[in-house]
This record gives structure tokens, sequence and C-alpha cells, in this order.
């Protein structure tokens, strides 16, 4: 076909785009994701039955905090990378931040800690589990990112796949917290992190094909 | 870009109208005239369908170049691939092979026609169809001598046409 008469065929289908839109989209991808998560965390695993009491301690809400701030941050940084052109490091920075001072804080747990309980602030009681159900959990949340950056632009696509999966990740660990009874910190900079980590990298592998276009 | 956004068709058209010489330029430095046209269409349409990836607080021609980036980067790797992988060159070997040998018997029955009945049905027995000089006088009655003959002179005769009439 002749390149006019392509411009005018495409110019007659100039829908108007509204601000916002790929953040919506992100938004109903990634929601929709999270949706599902939650609904398979219920028939599997369950809340935790401490969960009133659990919210008045410390402990529950550095999860809380931790997985969240991982999740807007890494979300933030797919936007960008959808975008062609848009710079992200500033957005790199942000998420690792939250890593950084987890570590730093779980370093310092265990320097106070005395020595013999100090195997068990790191590995909990359910350190053999705990990765791979966040995982679990953060695969239909990483399906809903594609979704949404599949119809967006990212030109670097193993990057993007990666914030992908490390928002989804994000996501299925704060969906997890709300099963999951480990209270202390080096556990969380451990295990969450490793769980999100895998997350990134499943993503990535799935971007490098699936966000083509 | 932002007015096109907007749903204004006519500036769209302009803003695409301008867009394509210079990704035009752009493709054709880069790969050839040849393929810069297809390519400069697959830019047109990626920027319309992801038109909603672009950030209106950002430059639009950085937004641009990186789409036009993009499509070169891809078409590079995927003729790659094909360079790698010449599957359409490959069906079309085999074709040309297939075609070739289907002529090749064609010429050879044109020739054995020029021979004599008799000498035509021993050059085919023997050479053609693969029997042994002994079975093929046994079939046509002759003794193994008069067939090697036979069989000798027809295809020095044959041999002669085709130098006469390469």
């Amino acid at each position: 076909m002749k390149t006019d008469a392509l411009i005018d065929r495409l110019s007659e289908k100039a829908a108007p785009v509204p601000r916002g839109a790929a953040w919506r989209r992100l938004a109903l991808g990634t929601g929709a994701g999270a949706l599902v998560s939650c609904a398979i965390m219920l028939a599997w695993l369950g809340i935790r039955p401490d969960l009133g009491e659990a919210l008045a301690t410390g402990a529950y809400w550095m999860k809380f905090f931790y997985t969240l701030l991982l999740a807007f941050a890494a979300l933030w940084l797919v936007e960008r990378l959808s975008r062609p052109g848009a710079r992200s490091r500033v957005q790199m920075l942000l998420e690792a931040l939250p890593v950084a001072a987890i570590v730093v804080a779980a370093a310092f747990e265990l320097m106070h800690a005395a020595a013999p309980a100090r195997h068990r602030l790191m590995m909990g009681a359910s350190s053999d589990v705990c990765p791979y159900r966040i995982v679990a959990l953060s695969l239909p949340v990483l399906a809903g990112v594609l979704w949404s950056l599949a119809k967006l632009a990212p030109t670097r696509l193993v990057l993007a796949g990666v914030a992908a999966g490390l928002a989804a990740g994000a996501v299925g660990a704060f969906i997890y917290a709300f099963h999951c009874d480990e209270s202390a910190l080096p556990f969380v900079a451990i295990w969450y992190t490793f769980g999100i980590a895998v997350a990134g990298a499943i993503g990535g592998f799935a971007g490098r094909w699936l966000l083509r276009w | 870009m932002v007015a096109a956004l907007d749903g204004d068709a006519s500036a769209y058209r302009e803003l695409l109208r301008a867009l394509a010489p210079h990704l035009r330029a752009y493709f054709a430095r880069r790969l050839g005239t040849a393929e810069a046209e297809d390519l400069v269409q697959e830019t047109l349409i990626a920027i319309h369908t992801r038109r909603s990836s672009y950030d209106r607080t950002l430059p639009f021609t950085a937004w641009l170049h990186a789409v036009a980036r993009y499509k070169l980067i891809d078409h590079l790797r995927r003729a790659k691939l094909r360079r790698t992988l010449p599957l359409e060159e490959a069906a079309s070997v085999v074709a040309d092979e297939a075609e070739e040998s289907v002529s090749a018997k064609r010429d050879v029955e044109r020739l054995l026609a020029t021979l004599p009945e008799a000498k035509r049905k021993l050059v085919r027995q023997v050479k053609i169809e693969g029997l042994s000089v002994a079975e093929a006088a046994a079939q046509g009655g002759l003794s193994p001598s008069a067939v090697k003959v036979g069989v000798h002179r027809a295809l020095k005769s044959l041999s002669a046409m085709i130098g006469r009439n390469p």
C-alpha cells in the first residue's frame, strides 16, 4: 500500500486518547492480577488467624510497607519503561532504596541478637516455602502487568520484563504477608526479597518473548 | 501530537505526513531505500497503535526517535534470524532441484525417441532400468555381445547428436 494512503487511513481512526491512559491500563492489569492472587491466597493458604493481634505489632507493618514501597516503585519503573525515550534512572534508584534500607536494618538486628538466636532470625519456620509461595502468588499479577505493557511500547524488553516481574513479586509478597506469621527483619530481608527477585527474573524471560511489538 | 491525541484528525494527518519524509531519510540512511519504505509504514502504524505510550510532558522527538530506533533494531534482528534460518529460500532451492530433474528426464526421452526402436529398448533396459547385459540379452533373445555392441553404438550416436546440438 502507498504510504500516503496508509496515513489517510490511520488519521481517520484518530480516536482521542485520554490523559493518563497508560497509567489506567497499568492499574487495570495490576489490579485484576492482584484480585486473582487474593482469591488464590484465600483458597490456598488463608489469612493468619492472629491477624488482629499482629496489626498491633511493628513487624507486620514493616512487611506491609516494605512490599508496598517495592510494588509502587516497580510500577513507576514499569510505566517509565513502557514509554519510548523516557528516562528511568530515578525509578531504578527508588526500587533499590527499600532493599538497601531493609538489609541495613536486618544487619543491625542480627548484630544485636545473641549468637544462638541469629539462625532463627534468618530462617524462621517457613523459609523453605516462603519464596515459592510469593512467586506463585505473583504470577497472576505478572500476567496482568505484562498484558498492560503489551499495549504500550517498551523498547527495552528484558528490562521492562524484569520491572514487571519485580512489581508482580512485590504485590505477591504483600498479599502473602496476610498469611505469613514471620516477624523477624532478617527473614523478610532475605526470603521476601529472594521471592520477589525470582519473580523479577521470570518477568525478564517472559518480557523478552511476550513484549515484542 | 497533543492535538492528535485529543482527537484532531486533520492535525494528526498533517503530523504523519510531515513525519514520513523524516522517517524515510532515517531508515534509508541505515538500510537502503528499498527496505526503508516498509519500515516507514511499520513505524507509522506503531506511532498510531502505541500513541497512548506518549507522555505529553516529554519532548515528542525523543519519543518518535525511540520508536523508530526500536523498529530499526527489530527489523535487523528479524533479518539476522532469516539469514541463519533460510526456510523460505530452502523451499525454493528444493523446487529448483525438482524442476531440474524433471527437465533432464524430458531431454533424455527426447533423445531416445530419435533412436530406432530396437536400440532404444536396449538403452532403456541397460542404462536406465539398470538390467545387466545378460538379463537384457535373455529378454530380447540376443547374444550378450550383440547387446553390448548395440548399446555402445546407440550411446555413441546419442553423444554425437548432443555434440551437434548443444
